[in-house]
């Protein structure tokens, strides 16, 4: 069944590019797709063993600084080797590679920084620079998942520490003294006998990296107290300099002599088709040189392009021309009868019925048959579209046996298997070079517009940029799923909640790459369905099934946003249903600080803890407990306010961290909502880089903001009905959350450091519903809010 | 054939007169520095200054700059030391940094024109350019550190 799936999936990404030359090898086609699917985003089933292991693991005092993480599971792994990632100058210039993308985190800053401060090189001396898709060089490179700093704090810790112990025997062998003798200290090294003995890295470097690494366990590494750069938060990002002067270049900069410009005029139904077309008006364009009809796509396509008409010119501005004179024909296909309204009220009765049962703790059907009484809800998402500042856009050269491409990616390797698969080329003909990426959100995991920017490029036998109108990024794009998510709580006689019925009824991401079967897969069911970690004796969690009807993608924080806010706003109810603070309420629904044990709470067998293993990242409500404390008290819990204004607090664990946010609200008597405070406290275990920590925090809450008051994409007639920021709105400078305060709970290395891009938007949707219902007294379930309340 | 000048520079074009400014600066000079984010005129990336005004260079055609002085992010201070670049950097306003430099060129334009602008209007300057990363607490906070400082 898996090799059907496979192949069936392989023939399929491929029916986008213009040309298919007979069957590939089964084998070849199993393994490639294999790759796509298990390899790039989606869980080994076969690896879980295991994971319902619930033993924190007591660390010895010294602290070994290695710990087992996901990144091991991922794609070509993670790699420590100097010899990768560092290359030292005879001027004494430290380079150290990135090999993450950058789309605003700051991971091509603090990765870097973790080796510069573990070799005790002087950041001022560094130079970063960026690795191209190459994962059997550098390990895995897919950044998404707020997995940079999860899965390579430590591999970057230990490259600089064997880096530091090679630069220290290439000095002990100099002076012909015992390596122990010696130590490496702030882009030199010392003779500890004679202090004014001392060489500097650019002479030791070629010494040093002749010495082999060193082995993990031969390492030492830098006691925390001893860190110049990791923790503190006052490295600036690496291309500060360059974005404030305009020179720091994004997919959409990158020129090349003789470059074409290129357009596309896509299906506005997906999987439709051109059925004719005529580009007479568009050849007497002055500066179009020619149009090129990329071959459509049918889900499950991975991300092959949608297909239509590029129009490829002299520059942008003509090809944006050219396309506007094109007259096309479609073929709608299968779904140009899509209506995001009448297929919420489908998911909505779907909600009304029993699931596919994914979780179960005790007895819920008893326990609600024998309730005092029921409290229910029902919460909905529409579709979200990314919206980078930076729509997708790539630039590519390709001739008859290779291929050079720059863009803004999230994936490069992934890109670069893509492009080799659809351009028939072995992969080391294939180069992806990796830009800045102008934010990425989860939008630029996927490929789809190097690839036709690579087909254009090998059509017209020209370097190509192609770049997409923010019209094609609203309406063409891979979209956050629409979501009803319906939960009722038993009661007893006393008023306590004695049973947790969750049902999520919303299209999955696996069906941009299988079959669509209307399930979701565990990486949706694990995040914030399974995994509530609430103090409830039953618990049932079911999955109601929902067809896709358009690409759907992951969106930052992806399912954790409407679990989040439907958990969280539910909470709320109860609390108000049951004349309890808030915040109480969602403590005693938590419950005691405890370690979460999945098969005793009824988990799933393939229960997906982001990846990781579980007994090193578990469910610990302690951390739970200790957000959402750390929030209200920033925020004042319980303090009277104006009339009109209202505080309300959310907290959800995503990407193994812990993050609650308190916002307060004010709504004038027109109704208009603003947010003139915010309180975020995360618990994302070590913190190597505070400063940017906050600055995610805070976008987190502004991302929050705009997904909670205006996000909708609708769909009539199989058509995306929002084109611009006019009807896409964006939180700007005179609506954003003003004051966000981070409040960063301090852990010591030995508390893993986990996800931090993400996690931080969940809870701010339901905090400020909830904040809403504090001010007003209205209860808002259905997300976006609008700006006003009505 | 339309003269303008950019940077400082004397350009003549002799294209379409209705290509908006921004595809002449970014495809035809190379000047990438002010950013496609819309098209339309409502997101800010690609500010510029027009005659020593804030301008959305999608939105001003060729025919609109004719004779008259563009500065862009690459033009603003030959050392990128203009204050409101320093104020970024201190205050380490970008994530992804691509909206940035029309955020720049828009605080750059109000703090020549309004040296002493206060919260409010500085909001209101600021208040077309879009960042989606949501730096705009660091924006404001930049943009009175400028005003402060003056």
């Amino acid at each position: 069944m898996l090799g059907y799936l496979n192949q069936d999936l392989s023939a399929r990404a491929r029916a986008g590019t213009s040309e298919v030359h007979g069957t590939s090898a089964p084998l070849a086609a199993l393994s490639g797709s294999l790759e796509k699917i298990d390899r790039r985003r989606f869980l080994q089933l076969t690896g879980l063993a295991g994971a319902f292991a619930v033993a924190l693991r007591v660390l010895p005092a010294e602290a070994m600084q290695t710990y087992p993480t996901g990144g091991d599971a991922m794609p070509h792994g993670t790699v420590a080797d100097p010899h990768v990632f560092v290359a030292i100058a005879e001027d004494g210039t430290v380079t150290i590679v990135a090999h993450r993308a950058e789309m605003g985190t700051g991971s091509r800053t603090s990765l870097p920084m973790v080796v510069a401060d573990e070799m005790e090189a002087d950041w001022s001396r560094v130079k970063v620079v960026q690795a191209p898709g190459d994962e059997p060089r550098y390990g895995n490179q897919d950044t998404d998942g707020s997995r940079s700093l999860r899965h390579f704090l430590q591999p970057m810790r230990q490259c600089g520490a064997a880096m530091r112990t090679m630069l220290e025997a290439a000095a002990a062998e100099e002076w012909g003294v015992d390596p122990g003798q010696v130590k490496a200290e702030n882009h030199e090294v010392v003779h500890l006998g004679d202090s004014s003995r001392r060489l500097g890295y650019g002479a030791l470097a070629k010494a040093a990296m002749a010495h082999p690494v060193p082995a993990l366990d031969s390492l030492a590494f830098k006691e925390e107290a001893d860190f110049r750069y990791i923790g503190k938060g006052e490295v600036g990002m690496v291309d500060l300099h360059d974005i404030t002067t305009g020179k720091a270049v994004y997919g959409a900069d990158v020129q090349l002599p003789g470059m074409k410009y290129a357009v596309v005029a896509r299906p506005p139904v997906v999987g439709g088709t051109v059925k004719s077309f005529d580009a007479a008006q568009t050849l007497q364009v002055p500066g179009v040189s020619g149009v090129v009809e990329i071959e459509g796509s049918l889900p499950p396509a991975k991300f092959a392009p949608l297909g239509g008409i590029a129009v490829v010119a002299d520059n942008t501005w003509t090809a944006l021309q050219g396309r506007e004179a094109l007259q096309i024909e479609w073929d709608d296909g299968p779904h140009g009868g899509y209506d995001s309204a009448a297929f919420r009220a489908e998911m909505s009765e779907t909600a009304k019925r029993p699931g596919k049962p994914l979780r179960k703790q005790g007895d819920p059907d008893a326990t609600f048959a024998a309730a005092a009484r029921v409290v229910s809800a029902e919460y909905y998402q529409p579709h979200m579209i990314h919206t980078p500042m930076e729509p997708p856009v790539a630039v590519a050269h390709v001739t008859a046996d290779k291929a050079e491409v720059w863009a803004p990616v999230q994936s490069p390797y992934g890109t670069r298997e893509d492009l080799a698969a659809l351009l028939h080329l072995p992969i080391e003909a294939v180069t992806v070079h990796v830009t800045l990426l102008g934010g990425g959100f989860g939008r630029k995991s996927k490929c789809d517009y190097v690839l036709e920017a690579a087909l254009v490029s090998k059509a017209v036998g020209a370097p190509v940029k192609l770049q997409w109108s923010r019209e094609d990024d609203v309406r063409h794009g891979f979209y956050h799923t629409a979501s009803v998510e319906r939960i009722e709580a038993a009661l007893d006689a006393e008023d306590r909640v004695t049973g947790w019925r969750h049902r999520s009824v919303a299209p999955s991401i696996l069906s941009t790459f299988a079959p669509d079967s209307g399930y979701q897969f565990p990486i949706e069911q694990g995040m914030g369905l399974v995994d509530m970690p609430f103090d409830i004796a039953n618990i049932a969690c079911e999955n109601g099934q929902a067809m896709a009807h358009t690409r759907i993608g992951w969106f930052r924080a992806v399912s954790n946003v409407p679990r989040a806010f439907a958990v969280q706003s539910f909470v709320g109810e109860l609390a108000h249903e049951l004349g309890r603070d808030p915040k109480d309420m969602l403590l005693e629904l938590i419950g005691p600080a405890r370690v979460i044990n999945p098969k005793a709470a009824g988990m799933p067998e393939d229960f997906w803890n982001y990846g990781e293993p579980y007994e090193e990242f578990p469910i610990d409500t302690g951390r739970l407990r200790g957000v959402v404390e750390l929030a209200a008290e920033k925020a004042g819990w319980g303090r009277s306010l104006p009339e009109g204004e209202g505080l309300g607090i959310a907290a959800h664990r995503s990407f193994v961290s812990y993050v609650a946010t308190v916002v307060r609200v004010k709504v004038s008597a027109d109704g208009a909502i603003s947010v003139p405070e915010v309180h975020t406290a995360i618990d994302c275990g070590f913190c190597a880089n505070p400063e940017r920590v906050e600055s995610q925090i805070q976008g987190a809450a502004v991302m929050g903001m705009t997904l909670a008051l205006h996000s909708a994409i609708t769909y009539a007639e199989g058509r995306v009905e929002q084109s611009n920021f006019f009807d896409y709105e964006m939180a700007g400078m005179s609506s954003y959350p003003e004051k966000v305060g981070v409040h960063i709970v301090p852990q010591p290395f030995s508390v893993h450091a986990s996800g931090v891009g993400e996690p931080g938007v969940p809870p701010f949707a339901p905090a400020l519903g909830n904040a809403i219902f504090a001010a007003t007294g209205k209860r808002l379930r259905d997300l976006p809010f609008g700006a006003t309340v009505d | 054939m339309i003269n303008l000048t950019v940077n400082g520079e004397a350009r003549s074009h002799e294209g379409d007169p209705s290509m908006p400014l921004l595809w002449y600066l970014r495809d035809t000079l190379g000047l990438t520095g002010a950013k496609y984010g819309c098209g339309v005129g409502l997101c800010g990336a690609c500010t510029v200054h027009l005659e020593g005004e804030a301008v959305q260079s999608c939105l001003i055609t060729l025919a609109d700059a004719s004779d008259k002085a563009v500065v862009t992010i690459e033009g603003l201070d030959p050392a990128g030391e203009h204050p409101v670049q320093q104020a970024w950097r201190t205050l380490n306003v970008p994530q992804c940094g691509f909206c940035q430099t029309g955020q720049i060129m828009q605080a750059a334009a109000l703090v020549a024109m309004n040296p002493a602008a206060d919260d409010g209007e500085i909001t209101e300057a600021m208040s077309g350019n879009i960042c989606r990363c949501g730096c705009y607490q660091r924006i404001h906070a930049a943009v009175r550190q400028v005003v402060e400082g003056a």
